[in-house]
Formats: C-alpha cells, structure tokens, sequence
C-alpha cells in the first residue's frame, strides 16, 4: 500500500475539518471544568479520567474487568452464533420446519431482547449462566434469520446443476448450499458480533454479579464517579469500534473468492 | 425434488391456494400449542414449581385483572407517549442533520467523525452517563430515546440524499431550478422512500430504548411492569409484560412497515 493517495488534499482537509469539532468539544470542556464554570463532580477533567484510567490499569483491575467482559461476550457469542447457524439452514432447507417453527419464532423475537432479562435473571440466577443465556439469545436471532435467507436464496441453477452431478444429501449441503449461503450468514454473525456486545453490556448492568465493564460502570454511578463511569463508556465504544471493525475485515477475507 | 413433483406442486398451489394459506396457519399454532400444553401439563403435574412457571391460567387471569383495573393501560400509555415524544424530537433533529450532511459535503467532513464516535457508544452506555447529569426523571427518558432514534434518522437520510442518481440532478440544472426548488422538488420526493427506512428504524430503536431506560431507571410504564414483577417474583405479570411489549413493538413495525411498501409502490408507479 503506498501513502500517498490516501494523503492527497482532499483526505487531508476532510481529516482537519473532521478534527475541529471534537478538538473544540475537548478544550470547552477541559475549560468548564478547569475554571469551576461546571461541578467537576459531573465534568471531572480529562486529565482525571486518563489518570483513573491509568491507575485501574496499572493495578490490573481494568483488565480482569475487560477480560470478564470478553469471555462472556464470546462464550455467548459462539452458543447463540452456532446453533443460529443450525437452526437457520434448518428453516432454509425444509419448508416443513419452516412452516412450523418460523412463525413462533418471528413471534417471539418481536419481544426487545433486553425484555428478557428479568424473566431469566429468575430462571438462571444472577450468576454467570444467566448472563452468557441472554447474551447467546441475543446473537442467535441475527443468525437465523440471515441464514435461512442465504440458504433460500441459493440459486435454483445451482442446486439442479447438483442434481445433474447426482450430489448426495451431504455434498449438497456442503459443496453447494452453505457456499452460496456463507455471504448471508457472515452478515449474520456480523450483526451477532454487534448485537452480543450491547447484550453482554445490558446482562452486567441489570445481572451485576462479578466483574466486567457494565459492572464497572454501574459501580461508577453508585459512587457517583463520574472520571469511572466515563472511561467505561470510551471502553465500551471501542470495544464495540474494533469487534465491528474486525468482523468488517474478516467477512472481506473470507469472502475475497467471490471478487477474484 | 423431481420434475414432476415439481409440477405437481405447482399445479396444486393454483387450485387450492386459500385450503393451502389455511394449512399453514394450522402448522404455525402446532409449535405454540405444544408449548402451552407441555407448560399447563407441567405446572398441573408441579414438574415446575409456580415461581418458576406460573400455569398459564394464572397469566391469563393476571392479563384480564391488569386490564379491568387499568394499570396496564396506565403503564402502556405513559411508555407509548414517551417514545413518542422522544421519537418525535430525535427522529426530527435526525431529519435535518442527515439533509445537511446528505447535501453538502463540507457539513459531512465536519460532522461525521464525532458522529460516528457518539453512535459508536451504545444506548446502553449513554444511561448511567445521562442518569448522573439528568437524573432519573422524564429528561432522562426522553433524551435517550431521542438520540437512540436520531442515529439511524441522520444514516438513512444522509445516505438517502446521496443516493439520488445524478441524472435527476442534471435535469434540474438545466431547468435552472433553484435551490430551494431543487430541495421540495427533487431531493425530498426522490429521497422519501429511504428516509421512511429510516423512520422505521428510528422507530424500532426508541422502543428498544424504551425498554432499556425504564428498566433501569423508571417508576411507571411497562419496563417498570417488567422490574416490579421481577421485583415481587410475580412470574405472570413478567409475562405480561413481555407480551405487551412484543406486541406494541410488532403493531409499530408492522403499521410503518405498510406504509413503506405503499411508499415503494409510489415510486415504482411514478418511474
């Protein structure tokens, strides 16, 4: 990659035009908090949120809050993203399960996902299984529904050309169906990706048992530590930020073969 | 599936299109059916205890009392008319940020970055943040759902704009429309049908946004219905609730989602 046509004067002034309004929106607040103007109690300045961050990060707790966060988000993430995954080629492949399951599960899934939580905070606890359930449920609906789409939406020459070549049951699945359906479901699992996040977020602030970010946040607002509460939000926004950015570039990847 | 299978298919669909609409509809209650029975059989023969799973005559009875005394639709009403108010001011906002940003570009460039950064922080995120500056009260929910419904309003408006195939610009020019013209004209009717996505969008956003907010920080509306119930260990009310809720969220969607398609169909009638 060569740097140059990235830099031309056009990027150049779109990156210092981009620049001014967040530049401006740090110095008014580092003022309004500098000259008392605003309670530093609710705008505590920047240089108090980068020292918090500093020592919770020296100290390792805001790593053993990130790494709780994270596992719990992917260990639901995988749950929900699998058996959406099975469930959706299911829905897709037999119009029979389609018929009989589908409607129940449009039907369920106009419930907010977040409307979930109380009723399993009472079936599961408040404990670890609680938390990776909802989050699981969260990323299984994209799933299913982006799956049963690209499996449907196999092209009908594609499948008879396979019946030509006498593929079994087997071959069809795996030569045919789920390559032609792998766009679909990474745009599945991308938004899983996405939806876990903000599901493992809401399961900490309402199930707070145990580390991780929400709780960190949460605890933050109890304590009314405002310099805490908004270095979990950043944390929580680039989180968000680099999982999205990586399911961008690894749906890219994955799907180069269909450029070349 | 064979070539005559096929066409046997076919041909059967054509002669008996409503008998097979009503086939469907009983396939589709077999699963709910089945669930409710194993739930009733359950409960009845205590496989579960009733603070676990609540008989669904219990859930029933608990329905029609919520709605004789009113209390459900107290609490509909105050969550309906706070997403509607929030809806209203972010959805609006949204409207003429993503019209600025769609026309012109230096608006974009300055924009978009903070943009992008506040969209990148979940709604979720924003709620104990707002909760310490607002409080608990009405702002708080409003504000919320406000900018849960602004985000998608300014995407979808924005890219809406800049979606209108150039030809059409080219024609207005020649016909030396001017700016205000080129606006009620042009860029408004061509970018109705993306903006009302947006709308939809927006609207789907407020009414999660809802559910989140009084979860956490409310003491009316059916977030709080859920929370109580939670609360007292009232499985059915919990029940309730999240059928209400599913229900309002799917009405909503379901109304604009009409009015898209005629929406659609305007436009592809006017081609």
């Amino acid at each position: 990659m060569s740097g140059t046509p990235m830099f031309d004067a056009r990027s150049r002034r779109r990156i210092a035009r981009g620049l001014v309004l967040p530049v401006a929106l740090l110095i008014a607040w580092e003022l309004a908090s500098r000259t008392g103007l605003v309670d530093p109690r609710f705008l505590p300045s920047l240089e108090s949120i980068v020292r918090t961050g500093w020592t919770e990060t020296v100290s390792g707790a805001l790593l053993g809050h990130l790494g709780a966060s994270l596992a719990r988000n992917l260990t639901g993430f995988a749950i929900g993203t699998l058996l959406g995954i099975a469930v959706g080629s299911l829905l897709g492949l037999s119009r029979a399960a389609d018929r009989l399951l589908g409607p129940t599960f449009h039907a369920a899934k106009q419930i907010a996902v977040l409307a979930w939580i109380p009723i399993i905070s009472i079936w599961f606890g408040f404990a670890e299984t609680a938390k990776i359930v909802f989050i699981a449920i969260a990323a299984f609906v994209p799933v299913v529904l982006n799956a049963q789409e690209g499996v449907q939406s196999a092209s009908a020459q594609l499948v008879e050309v396979a019946h030509a070549l006498r593929f079994s049951r087997r071959q069809l699945l795996r030569r045919v169906l789920l390559p032609a359906a792998l766009p679909s479901i990474l745009t599945g699992v991308h938004l899983a990706l996405i939806y876990s996040w903000l599901a493992t977020v809401g399961a900490e602030y309402f199930m707070t048992v145990g580390p991780g970010i929400g709780g960190l946040i949460i605890a933050g607002r109890e304590r009314f530590q405002m310099d805490l509460v908004m270095l979990g939000v950043v944390i929580l926004g680039l989180i968000g930020f680099t999982l999205n950015h990586a399911a961008s570039r690894l749906e890219a990847r994955l799907l180069r073969w269909r450029d070349g | 599936m064979s070539v005559t299978g096929l066409s046997l298919a076919a041909s059967r669909g054509v002669v008996s299109g409503s008998l097979d609409r009503l086939r469907s509809f009983a396939l589709a209650l077999i699963v709910p059916l089945l669930i409710v029975v194993l739930w009733t059989l359950g409960s009845a023969r205590g496989w579960l205890p009733e603070q676990i799973l609540p008989p669904p005559p219990y859930v029933w009875q608990n329905l029609q009392e919520l709605l004789a005394n009113g209390e459900l639709g107290r609490h509909a009403l105050i969550s309906a008319s706070r997403v509607l108010a929030g809806f209203l001011v972010g959805a609006s906002l949204g409207l003429i940020l993503g019209i600025a940003m769609g026309l012109s570009e230096a608006v974009e460039d300055y924009v978009k970055p903070l943009f992008t950064a506040i969209a990148q922080v979940p709604t979720l995120g924003w709620i104990p943040l707002l909760m310490l500056f607002l409080g608990i009260g009405e702002a708080l929910k409003i504000v919320i759902i406000a900018k849960a419904a602004f985000i998608p309003m300014v995407v979808n408006t924005a890219a809406g704009i800049r979606g209108i195939p150039p030809g059409y610009t080219e024609v207005a020019r020649a016909f030396r429309f001017t700016r205000l013209q080129l606006l009620r004209r042009l860029v408004l009717p061509a970018a109705v049908p993306p903006i009302f996505t947006g709308i939809r969008y927006s609207l789907t956003k407020a009414w999660t946004a809802l559910v989140a907010v009084e979860l956490l920080a409310s003491a009316e509306g059916l977030g709080y219905l859920l929370v109580w119930g939670r609360q007292m260990f009232w499985l059915d009310t919990m029940i309730v609730a999240m059928i209400i809720i599913g229900i309002i969220g799917y009405g909503m969607d379901k109304i604009l989602s009409i009015i898209e398609a005629r929406l659609q169909g305007w436009r592809i009638e006017a081609r």
